[in-house]
């Protein structure tokens, strides 16, 4: 049993402490856009945000993030209209598509700490992140897209 | 030869029937019984599309998306020709049923076969159309167009809606009249070719697409299989889940009861969740009976394989010229090669995973799947229940790459429904997946050539054995050879080159050490990613065995003359489109002008997939090698690709992108290997496919044209790997014959 905060709405779960989030997250509360990929952590389909931060969900366990604040991709944006998911569109980033809640997420984590990435930072980021697809060029496209919206607001601050 | 009976032949013996209906119209063919009869009123059309009287447009695609965007594709063929207002276009995935037809997504078909149909479609559509908006504005049908979703008769107009709310628009074509149908020239085409948004993307970042494992339904249990030592041969000899039976919400374990005979061994583990029926499987113990298949290595798979080849009785011929021995006998010099390809892991994200259940007499089979043509006699047997009472639903697929083509994941998700009378959920993990993925067979490929006076090529001989996915899943398929033998055709396209060599040997081998030993799966352009290996590899070591530049060899054997001129509708040009396809990546790669130390271009060209449906290909891979490790860094790679006309040029793009990535995935970072008769790299650290940080510059460029298009998906694996091994050698000359290519090889070649 565990407390805590999914999209801003508080929740109480019944299964065990142990469960990872992923499907405590899935199958209990019922949000199916995180993905199960690799259960190891490697593939980074499953990445959500506690307080904030990606994590990857496979391998945290639900009792991890009681009194804390998660959000998936159904919450990264009320309107899915996120800088990042607006770019990923604008990019035709995915192919198959079910990496891209993760890669979005994790993306989301890089913009919000490092506004304006290097090539090298990117990599560094989302290099944990599997697109079986390959749909690395445009995803690396779209985080540049996504990146140019938050130096406008800089420069205007 | 190779694509299946596909939608274009089964309708092409079908009328195409426009009928009213509550909403408005459809459009599409007659069922097989009214094709029969001759009689098309009164049956119901195999809906196609529909116009509804606001003018929304429906099209059904049979065709799974699996990242292609394939119904985005599909529909603006229709749209096109139907002079559509593309915005009033709705997309529909259709669950499986038999008036369909085939239903299957793969061998870079889609696009291909439905071109003609959907065209020829999308122009009855507009014919009728325009008759009836004619009336409708008092003009003739002559005088009348039709663009952007309307009709026009001068400054007058009315809308599709409107003419299908108003006119009569019942209508029969027989299939000689649409085959007749007049499509528009190219130059008019307002849709094709033209950028658009894929449909399907908005949902694919938002978290709402919903893929396999998101299906659920009230009162469904998971699953999770406990999978036996062997793919093909095992039994459940005994049971022991005492020590699950402490894990909260374990339901039971059942050994799966298989009349169809796609899953001997498997069992099942049972939980009120899925965190349930993981840990209780793990705490499952089942002891299984196994055969010979239990003890296999990769080391075993690639001698048998060399044993066979050496067999010159072994085999099916798939091109047999006369005077092959005889041009090796009187050769002034000889050239001979073997090159091998370790096995390979689809490792699409999604592990394979399913929702079976019965319902009202019907059974639901909810899953991402491929070929459900296949799947469904399986489930059919399986569950002993006419096809008819079994329907697929379909879903988005989280990666394909032909894993899914084999649905037997389906058939332990119905079984175990069945025993406990209950909708299972049945999840792999993803080492489940892996161990009982249906890998690509490991290869070994003997290329001979004879040269004659001044280096003129005289013959050439090719054999490849491995395992072949065709005889395991889908024995129909295989063709026999001109010595009778069957073969799997995909084990063995690519061979088949379009070079003109003289007298040409082509022979397809199985492997029958792997096809006891596992289920060989076709993964991501099947053959053509082992036979091009070898062709391309080859050219190039020919072309230096005769001191001529590789663009050179490749531009003088790539004629056109002879089987290698092409013919219409699709491969038009024939080898011409692939020579013109290899000149344009050499100029743009820089072929020819110095490179760093240790840097090298490598070329490669291939046709694609087959050669009744070739897509021209051809890569410049610029590699640098370091010569104190052998590491190989990518920099960059060119690509040219002629498809014929291109529908959906930014989709298009992004399956170049993807499947030269794959391809170059293939040669430098994939590849496990069997081990006591299994895969042996079970997840990601084991296994490691391409990463972003090891993704190099891409420049991709279609060549225009109008022809037909063909097929995308696969193509650009083919060409990439046999570029980075020529490039390899021209680097460091180092020359590697084995993938994929890992930095000891290098080494150890470039001291050779």
């Amino acid at each position: 049993m565990a407390t805590f905060k999914i999209n801003g709405r508080q929740v109480t779960t019944k299964g065990p402490d142990d469960a990872p989030l992923l499907w405590t997250i899935r199958d209990e509360i019922g949000l199916k856009g995180t993905k199960f990929g690799c259960g190891v952590a490697q593939c980074g389909a499953c990445t959500v945000h506690v307080d904030g931060k990606a994590v990857r969900s496979c391998v945290t366990p639900t009792s991890a993030v009681a009194g804390k604040s998660v959000t998936t991709i159904e919450g990264l944006d009320p309107k899915g209209a996120h800088p990042v998911q607006l770019a990923w569109i604008e990019v035709q980033a995915p192919q198959c598509g079910y990496c891209q809640s993760g890669q979005i997420m994790q993306a989301a984590d890089l913009l919000s700490h490092t506004p304006h990435p290097t090539d090298a930072e990117i990599n560094a980021a989302m290099n944990g992140n599997l697109c079986r697809c390959m749909a690395y060029v445009r995803i690396k496209q779209a985080i540049k897209l996504a990146a140019k919206p938050a130096a406008k607001k800089e420069a205007h601050a | 030869m190779n694509a299946p009976i596909g939608p274009v032949e089964t309708l092409s013996r079908r009328n195409f029937l426009v009928a009213a209906t509550a909403t408005g119209v459809a459009l599409g063919f007659a069922g097989e019984a009214a094709a029969a009869a001759g009689a098309p009123a009164g049956f119901e059309p195999t809906l196609w599309y529909s116009i509804d009287r606001d003018g929304t447009i429906t099209v059904n695609i049979i065709r799974a998306e699996l990242g292609q965007h394939v119904g985005t594709g599909v529909a603006r063929i229709l749209a096109d020709e139907l002079e559509a207002d593309w915005s009033k276009v709705h997309i529909k995935t259709v669950d499986s049923h038999p008036k369909w037809g085939l239903m299957v997504t793969g061998g870079s078909w889609s696009m291909w076969q439905s071109f003609p149909i959907y065209s020829q479609a999308g122009a009855a559509g507009r014919q009728v159309l325009v008759e009836e908006g004619a009336k409708l504005l008092k003009a003739k049908a002559s005088d009348c167009t039709a663009s952007n979703g309307r009709v026009h008769a001068g400054k007058a107009s009315i809308g599709y809606g409107d003419i299908v709310a108003k006119g009569d628009m019942s209508r029969s074509f027989t299939p000689e009249q649409l085959g007749k149908m007049p499509v528009k020239k190219a130059s008019e085409r307002r849709l094709i070719g033209k950028h658009a948004k894929a449909r399907d993307i908005p949902d694919k970042t938002n978290g709402q697409g919903v893929y396999g494992l998101d299906a659920t339904v009230p009162g469904m249990v998971y699953a999770r299989p406990k999978l036996p030592p062997t793919r093909l041969s095992s039994s459940v000899v005994s049971i022991d889940d005492s020590a699950a039976k402490a894990v909260p919400g374990y339901l039971k374990t059942l050994a799966l009861d298989d009349p169809s005979g796609s899953i001997p061994g498997w069992v099942v583990v049972l939980g009120d969740s899925f965190v349930a029926a993981n840990k209780a499987c793990d705490l499952v113990k089942v002891t299984w009976k196994s055969g010979d298949a239990a003890k296999v290595s990769e080391a075993d798979l690639q001698a048998r394989a060399a044993q066979l080849i050496a067999d010159p009785k072994a085999g099916g011929l798939v091109v047999d010229d006369p005077g092959v021995d005889a041009a090796f006998a009187s050769a002034k010099t000889k050239l001979e090669a073997t090159y091998t390809t370790a096995t390979a892991l689809h490792f699409q994200m999604e592990p394979v995973n399913c929702l079976a259940f019965e319902k009202d007499g019907i059974w639901e089979i909810h899953t991402g799947n491929q070929w459900q043509s296949l799947v469904l006699p399986w489930l059919s047997k399986a569950l002993g229940r006419p096809e008819d009472k079994i329907v697929m639903k379909s879903y988005l697929l989280g990666g394909g790459f032909g894993r899914r083509l084999n649905g037997d994941y389906a058939v332990g998700a119905a079984l175990a429904s069945k025993a406990i009378g209950k909708p299972v959920k049945l999840v792999f993990t993803r080492p489940d997946d892996t161990r009982f993925d249906s890998p690509r067979s490991p290869s070994v490929q003997k290329v001979r050539m004879a040269f004659g006076d001044g280096g003129k090529v005289t013959a050439m001989d090719h054999t490849a054995a491995a395992g072949w996915p065709t005889l395991a899943m889908a024995p129909f398929f295989m063709p026999k050879g001109t010595n009778g033998v069957a073969y799997d055709p995909f084990s063995i396209n690519g061979a088949d080159h379009w070079y003109t060599v003289g007298a040409q040997r082509v022979r397809a081998v199985n492997n029958d050490l792997a096809q006891s030993t596992f289920r060989p799966g076709w993964l991501r352009s099947v053959g053509p990613g082992w036979t091009n290996w070898a062709v391309e590899s080859f050219m190039d070591e020919a072309a230096h065995s005769q001191g001529v530049d590789p663009l050179a060899f490749r531009l003088k054997l790539l004629d056109g003359a002879g089987r290698n001129a092409g013919s219409g509708p699709t491969a038009i040009g024939g080898a011409k489109r692939q020579a013109a396809v290899i000149k344009r990546v050499a100029e743009k790669a820089g072929w020819g002008k110095p490179l760093p130390k240790n840097t090298g271009i490598g070329l490669a060209t291939t046709f694609g997939q087959e050669r009744d449906m070739p897509t021209w290909v051809a890569c410049a891979a610029r590699v640098h090698v370091d010569p104190a490790t052998g590491k190989v860094k990518v920099e960059k790679l060119d690509l040219v690709v002629d498809c014929g006309t291109v529908v959906n040029p930014d989709g298009a793009l992004s399956q170049m992108q993807g499947a030269s990535l794959w391809g170059m995935s293939l040669a430098l970072f994939e590849g496990t290997e069997f081990k006591d008769g299994q895969v042996k790299d079970l997840n990601l650290g084991a296994y490691t496919p391409l990463r972003m940080a090891d993704t190099p510059e891409l420049d991709i460029e279609f060549m225009p044209s109008t022809e037909p298009p063909v097929g995308l998906g696969e193509p650009a694996t083919t060409v990439v790997g046999p570029a980075i091994g020529n490039a390899i050698f021209n680097a460091c000359g180092a020359r590697v014959r084995d993938l994929p290519i890992r930095p000891a090889a290098v080494l150890k070649a470039m001291k050779a």
